[in-house]
């Protein structure tokens, strides 16, 4: 129980302006996450969710409130603390950019919606791996292609395939390059936007089995956007119910799936069809 | 005794805002004791709230009122406080359950399914299977079940899987939801008995029996909840 | 003789002011593009208008000026340029790399070892390394700020991935000063050992693009590799027909219709020096049968021309009157 808190958000809020109309894309998000947790972020369309994610991962900067990130130096030690002092959570908004690109390439990950948009599509499925080790100074061919095998295999993709350009796999097949790419570096926290929305069921089930499996070896900290129920119950130890840019309910994926309080998690909970 | 599980004035009621906010109370002002070695059974006809109570101490349902606490890594867990990652540390370690259906998760196979409690506990792959295979085979669970996911299992073949998941983590406080409910007679002696071992190591045990025969069986001493509807 | 109804130059004074202080900057942060306000010249786009205004910068009367393009001192663009600052400045132009105090140079860096306080002007196209693999500006802008050069390795990762080797020979991307990825203009990548270290003061102009870069003497540069793929030269088999070197960066002329080829200097200066100093090649080009050729028709049947069972090879493709004529 004594594992250092790695993500913290208190009242974090976007907005945006819409003609001359301000709108709060999302609002006064406030949850810690510890390493090896698991959160759903669920909710429909416009809810804000992936509005979140953009602001957890620092691609939109917060127009409220904060997100705070224990960041690790290049020798892996808590930056924060041996400059400050403090706990080691560092103010995102602090960081300067190569800061957030450096840790966007470490230790953190990124799996998108749609693959096209999380892998280069004109190199290889080696290359597309192998970039974030190049990335960092990695420059033995020999050993760079070593790795993007073992991932390879890792997440269940065809070696034979690894000079192929990604436009030659399937959906499922560059959902799992995609988490390959991103795990080389062994972050330590991984965002995922819908990362099985689109995927024929099948292909769905195998890739969450993936998921579930990776989260649990490499002890990964998560946060996941979904409107699939499903996939947060099989996925996540915590939700996050949004509507409407605000948190309406929160807490054990299994509680708020079971016994939801809130009017609208109530409404997700009894409108899912179940086949 | 040492007592492992307790609550004070527990309280359930539902809140259905889907039909303009109705409330269903279940039972109120519930106190509980459990200690080690005992087996409480909940009694009380359908629909009085025995699920719902015993969901409400796996942390599975909120608390509207009272408090849960158990006793986790030598002191007392308020699980109706605590934050998630604790709720799910003392249920890998110290609180076990048994739910009343099988929760099949796709493509991975009913081996896999058992050994995970033991996985989460930090026990090797192979280890855990192996164990995993011993608890199948006492539930009497054919070998050639063992590597397929139990999606297409009877109702019976289901309970065993789910019982062997509930009890393979050794934790000392059980939660049992109807555990015998679709077993055949023979079954059903293999889990009074493996209940009844539970209690020996000192497991606190609270239970559902629908059979009569069961219950009488295996706990120490019962529990009305009808008694605690907010009617009465 | 200069010709007087021109600035010394060619450009005015304010012009050339502006394009040092690009350079000041370019020579502090070796291997970075500073950007600069490319003047029109009284040549197109793609013909040297770069080099030309970084020569124009920093001749002064007493310079004396060598002018090549491929290596040659002889060739069209070379002999035009070289022209243009006789007329416009009036100063000593050479045709030998000792001599000069400043090189103009398209696509080559001359054999001859460069010296302290010479300057040699490259000719660029594209400044931009990571041009092909990322054209958005904006992207690249930021890249080179954060030093993120992944992207560079990645493609030459995929080189040997496909090709089992780097496929560039030219335009070889550089680290300079290990910081800023470079593109050294499109010499062959046998030059770029040269660029390193190298005592002289090394120019980049690109017109088209309004890009100015430098490489100060003694700076570090890296040719991109991988640990297990070192970067390598090209290298010839055969020696300059000419003056017999062998160390020496070869054009390869085909003479004949057989496919027999001609290894010369293609640093023109390096080539005579060695002949005037009295060393010889074989002054032969060299057969070297390729059996692809088709076959020619008719009369002119050259030495090694299979017969028979080559005309029936490519008989499907004959017409009935080729094959009468062959056989």
């Amino acid at each position: 129980m004594n594992d250092d808190l790695l993500l913290s958000v208190r009242g974090a809020g976007k907005r945006f302006m819409q003609g001359n109309r301000l709108r709060w894309a999302c609002r006064d998000v406030s949850f810690d996450l510890y390493p090896g947790e698991v959160l759903a972020v669920v909710g429909e369309s416009g809810s804000g969710k992936s509005t979140l994610l953009r602001l957890l991962a620092a691609r939109l900067a917060c127009d409220e409130g904060s997100v705070h990130y224990d960041v690790r130096d290049e020798a892996g030690t808590a930056a924060a603390a041996s400059a400050a002092g403090e706990a080691g959570l560092v103010d995102l908004a602090q960081l300067s950019e190569a800061r957030l690109r450096w840790l966007a390439r470490t230790d953190w990950g990124f799996v998108e919606q749609h693959a096209r948009d999380g892998l280069r599509m004109n190199v290889s499925g080696g290359a597309n791996i192998g970039e974030r080790m190049m990335a960092l100074g990695s420059r033995h061919y020999g050993k760079l292609r070593g790795q993007a095998l073992s991932w390879m295999e890792r997440v269940e993709l065809d070696v034979d395939r690894i000079d192929d350009l990604p436009g030659t796999y399937s959906g499922g097949m560059q959902q799992r390059l995609q988490i390959a790419r991103n795990l080389v570096t062994h972050p330590r926290l991984v965002f995922m936007d819908e990362p099985t929305t689109g995927l024929d069921v099948s292909v769905q089930a195998r890739l969450l089995d993936l998921l579930r499996e990776l989260v649990d070896q490499l002890q990964l900290a998560a946060v996941i956007v979904t409107h699939d129920l499903a996939v947060a119950r099989l996925l996540a130890h915590r939700m996050l119910v949004m509507k409407d840019g605000q948190v309406v309910e929160q807490g054990l994926t299994d509680r708020v799936l079971d016994d939801p309080q809130h009017a609208y998690t109530q409404l997700l909970v009894s409108s899912v069809l179940t086949p | 005794m040492t007592a492992l599980l307790e609550t004070t004035q527990l309280s359930k009621t539902f809140t259905l805002h889907g039909r303009g906010g109705l409330e269903l109370p279940v039972f109120s002002g519930i106190d509980l004791k459990v200690v080690a070695g005992e087996c409480l059974a909940l009694t009380g006809h359908s629909g009085s709230g025995k699920s719902s109570l015993l969901r409400c101490l796996y942390g599975n349902y909120g608390a509207s009122a009272g408090e849960v606490r158990v006793f986790h890594d030598g002191q007392w867990v308020s699980l109706s406080n605590a934050a998630p990652r604790e709720v799910l540390d003392v249920r890998r370690r110290t609180l076990g359950y048994v739910s009343q259906f099988l929760r099949v998760i796709p493509r991975v196979s009913t081996l896999d399914i058992v050994a995970e409690p033991l996985r989460r506990l930090g026990v090797a792959a192979d280890a855990a299977r192996a164990e995993a295979a011993q608890w199948l085979a006492r539930l009497n669970l054919h070998e050639r079940l063992w590597h397929l996911p139990p999606a297409t299992f009877s109702g019976g073949e289901q309970q065993r899987v789910n019982i062997a998941h509930g009890l393979i983590g050794g934790q000392p406080v059980l939660l049992l939801d109807e555990p015998t409910a679709s077993l055949d007679a023979d079954n059903r002696r293999i889990v009074m008995e493996l209940i009844r071992a539970a209690r020996t190591r000192g497991a606190a045990i609270v239970g559902i029996f629908h059979d009569d025969e069961v219950r009488e069986a295996v706990a120490s001493r019962c529990f009305d909840v009808e008694q605690h509807h907010p009617s009465h | 003789m200069m010709d007087d109804n021109y600035n010394f130059g060619f450009l005015d004074e304010r012009t050339k002011k502006m394009i040092r202080r690009a350079m000041l900057k370019a020579v502090a942060i070796p291997g970075y593009q500073v950007p600069f306000g490319s003047r029109e010249m009284p040549f197109a786009y793609g013909w040297g208008t770069g080099g030309v205004q970084v020569t124009a910068s920093v001749i002064g009367r007493d310079d004396v000026l060598k002018v090549i393009d491929q290596g040659a001192d002889d060739t069209t663009n070379a002999v035009n340029i070289r022209r243009f600052f006789a007329r416009t400045t009036g100063v000593t132009t050479t045709e030998k790399t000792a001599q000069a105090s400043i090189i103009q140079t398209r696509h080559r860096i001359p054999e001859t070892a460069l010296e302290e306080g010479q300057v040699i002007v490259f000719q660029v196209p594209m400044p931009e390394p990571l041009f092909r693999l990322e054209p958005r500006r904006r992207e690249t802008i930021t890249m080179h700020a954060l030093a993120e050069y992944g992207l560079m390795n990645v493609k030459l990762y995929e080189d040997i991935a496909q090709l089992g080797a780097i496929s560039r020979t030219y335009d070889y991307p550089v680290l300079v000063n290990e910081r800023y990825l470079t593109s050294p203009s499109p010499i062959p990548k046998f030059d770029n050992p040269k660029m390193h270290m190298n005592p002289a003061l090394q120019l980049f102009g690109a017109g088209r693009e309004k890009r100015i870069y430098a490489i100060p003497p003694y700076t570090a540069v890296r040719s991109l590799d991988f640990e297990d793929h070192p970067f390598e030269v090209q290298r010839w088999d055969h020696a300059c027909a000419l003056c017999g070197a062998a160390d020496s960066f070869l054009d390869e002329m085909i003479v004949d219709d057989e496919g027999s080829r001609l290894f010369v200097c293609s640093d023109s200066d390096y080539c005579g020096e060695r002949r005037d100093a009295g060393y010889c090649g074989t002054q032969q080009a060299v057969h070297m049968p390729v059996n692809l050729l088709p076959l020619p028709l008719g009369e002119g049947r050259g030495e090694g021309r299979e017969e028979g069972p080559r005309a029936e090879a490519l008989a499907p493709t004959l017409s009935q009157k080729e094959r009468e004529v062959i056989q």
